[in-house]
C-alpha cells in the first residue's frame, strides 16, 4: 500500500505543479548537452541536413519503458520542429512496439506542424531486434543518409559505443543519454557532454515541450529531497539504535 | 478520435496499475497484459514489414549501401522460408543461429572493445577535466585489480582498492543514479497516465 500512496501523492503533486507552472516561468539550470541539442535542431534545419534519433531497445512492457517514453516525448518535439526541413528527421528503434509508437509519434509531430502530407512512414524504423542487431542497423542510417546529428536517448547498453564510433567517423554532433549504467559509462567516455541519470528525462522540459515536463522536474526534485531525508534519518536512527 | 484513444489508453493504464494494489482488478489486469503481449507479438511482424519496406525502397532508388539492403532481404527471405518449412527448432535453424547470428554479435562485441579502448585513450583530448582523469585512473585500477596474473592478485590494488571501489564507491554512485532514473521514469509514466504525453496518436 505504501507504493500506492507514493503514486497517488506524486500524481496529485504533478497535477498541482503543472497548473502552477502554466502561470509562472520555469527557471532551469543549464545542462550543456541540452543547450547543444537545442542549437543543433535549428542548425540542421538551416543546413538542410537530417537528424537521427536513436531510441534504443527499451521495451514498453517492462521497467525500461520509462526511458523509451522519455525518448518518444523528445522525438515528438523534434519531429514538429524539423518536419518542414528539406531532410526531415529519422528515428530508429530496436523494439517492435517502440517502433510502432515511433511512427505514430513522428506522424503526430507532422500533424502538429500542419504538414501531415510530408510525413513518410519509413522515417520511423525498426533496425534490429537484439541490442547489437539494432546498433548495426542504425549505423547504416548514420553512414548513408546525410545525417548531421545523432541523438541517442533511451535504453542502451555498451552497444551505444558502436553508434558513437559511427557518428564520430561521419563528424556528427552527438548527444547521448541512457537509463542503463553501462550505457551511461560508455556515453560519458565517448561524448563531449553526456546526460547522466535522470537528465535523460529532462530533455522535454529544456526543449519547451510544456508545463507538464517542467512540473515533472520539480516533482523529481521534491521526491529526491524526501528520499535524501529518509536515507539520512534512517542512517541516524540506526546509529543511535532506534531501528 | 484523439480523445477516444486517450480515454482508452488512460483507462487501460489505470486498470493495470490498479491491479497491483486492488485484488478485485487483478483479473482485468491479467487480461489487459495478455492482450498487450499478443499485440507485442503482432508488432514484431509489423516491424519486419517496416524493415522490408525501408530496404526495398533503398534498392529501388539505388541509394548508397543498397547492396547490403539486398543481402539483408535475401537473408531474411531465405531464413523465413527455411524456418517455415523446417520449423524453428530444426537442427539447421539452430546451426543458423549458433553459426551466424551469435558469432556476428560476438564480433561486434570484439569491435566494441577496441573502440572503447580507443575512446578511453582519446578521453583526455576530448575533455580535459578532473572527472575524466578520475574516470581513467579508476578504470586503470579496476583493470589492474581484476587481471589474472601467474602470482595471483596484485597486493593492495587487487585485494583492497578494487573491492572498495566496486563495493562502496561504485555501488553507492550506481544506486544514486538508479534512484534518479526511477524517479524520472515514475514522473514520465504519470504524464502518460494523465494523457499529458500521448505517444499513441495525436498530440
Amino acid at each position: 500500500m505504501n507504493e500506492l500512496i507514493v503514486i497517488l501523492v506524486s500524481a496529485f503533486l504533478l497535477f498541482a505543479i503543472t497548473l502552477w507552472k502554466r502561470k509562472s516561468p520555469a527557471n532551469l539550470r543549464e545542462i550543456p548537452a541540452l543547450t547543444r541539442l537545442y542549437r543543433t535542431l535549428g542548425l540542421s534545419i538551416e543546413d538542410g541536413t537530417r537528424l537521427h534519433v536513436s531510441l534504443g531497445n527499451g521495451s514498453l512492457l517492462d521497467a525500461r519503458g520509462g526511458s523509451a517514453l522519455a525518448g518518444l516525448a523528445l522525438l515528438r518535439h523534434i519531429a514538429e520542429r524539423t518536419s518542414v526541413s528539406d531532410k526531415p528527421s529519422v528515428a530508429s528503434a530496436g523494439d517492435p512496439t517502440l517502433g510502432l509508437l515511433t511512427q505514430d509519434t513522428l506522424q503526430a509531430g507532422y500533424q502538429a506542424a500542419g504538414v501531415q502530407e510530408l510525413y513518410v512512414p519509413t522515417s520511423g524504423r525498426v533496425t534490429g531486434l537484439s541490442p547489437f542487431g539494432y546498433a548495426a542497423g542504425a549505423m547504416s542510417i548514420l553512414q548513408n543518409e546525410n545525417i548531421s546529428a545523432n541523438i541517442i536517448i533511451g535504453h542502451f547498453g555498451p552497444e551505444a559505443g558502436l553508434l558513437i564510433e559511427a557518428s564520430d567517423r561521419e563528424n556528427m554532433v552527438l548527444i547521448g543519454a541512457s537509463d542503463e549504467l553501462s550505457g551511461q559509462a560508455v556515453l560519458f567516455a565517448n561524448t563531449q557532454d553526456a546526460l547522466i541519470g535522470e537528465e535523460l528525462f529532462a530533455a522535454g522540459a529544456y526543449l519547451g515541450a510544456g508545463a507538464s515536463h517542467i512540473a515533472s522536474l520539480t516533482l523529481q526534485d521534491i521526491l529526491r529531497w524526501f528520499l535524501i531525508l529518509a536515507l539520512l534519518g534512517g542512517a541516524a536512527a540506526k546509529l543511535i539504535g532506534v531501528i | 478520435m484523439r480523445v477516444f484513444t486517450a480515454v482508452i489508453a488512460i483507462a487501460a493504464g489505470t486498470l493495470v496499475l490498479g491491479g497491483y494494489f486492488l485484488p478485485a482488478l487483478a483479473p482485468v489486469q491479467t487480461l489487459l497484459l495478455n492482450w498487450a503481449t499478443i499485440l507485442a507479438g503482432v508488432a514484431v511482424l509489423v516491424g519486419i514489414f517496416n524493415l522490408v519496406s525501408v530496404h526495398s525502397d533503398k534498392i529501388r532508388r539505388h541509394e548508397k549501401g543498397n547492396a547490403y539492403s539486398a543481402l539483408l532481404l535475401m537473408a531474411l527471405i531465405v531464413t523465413f522460408l527455411f524456418a517455415m518449412i523446417l520449423r524453428p527448432d530444426h537442427i539447421i535453424m539452430k546451426i543458423a543461429l549458433s553459426g551466424i547470428i551469435i558469432p556476428v554479435e560476438a564480433a561486434l562485441m570484439g569491435l566494441l572493445t577496441i573502440s572503447l579502448l580507443y575512446a578511453a585513450i582519446r578521453l583526455l583530448r576530448r575533455r580535459a577535466e578532473l572527472m575524466s582523469i578520475v574516470f581513467l585512473i579508476t578504470a586503470a585500477l579496476l583493470i589492474l585489480g581484476s587481471a589474472t596474473l601467474p602470482f595471483g592478485n596484485i597486493p593492495v590494488i587487487g585485494t583492497f582498492i578494487r573491492p572498495w571501489i566496486t563495493q562502496v564507491l561504485a555501488l553507492g554512485g550506481a544506486r544514486g543514479i538508479l534512484i534518479g532514473v526511477a524517479l524520472g521514469a515514475l514522473t514520465t509514466g504519470l504524464r502518460v497516465l494523465f494523457g499529458a504525453d500521448r505517444p499513441y496518436g495525436g498530440n
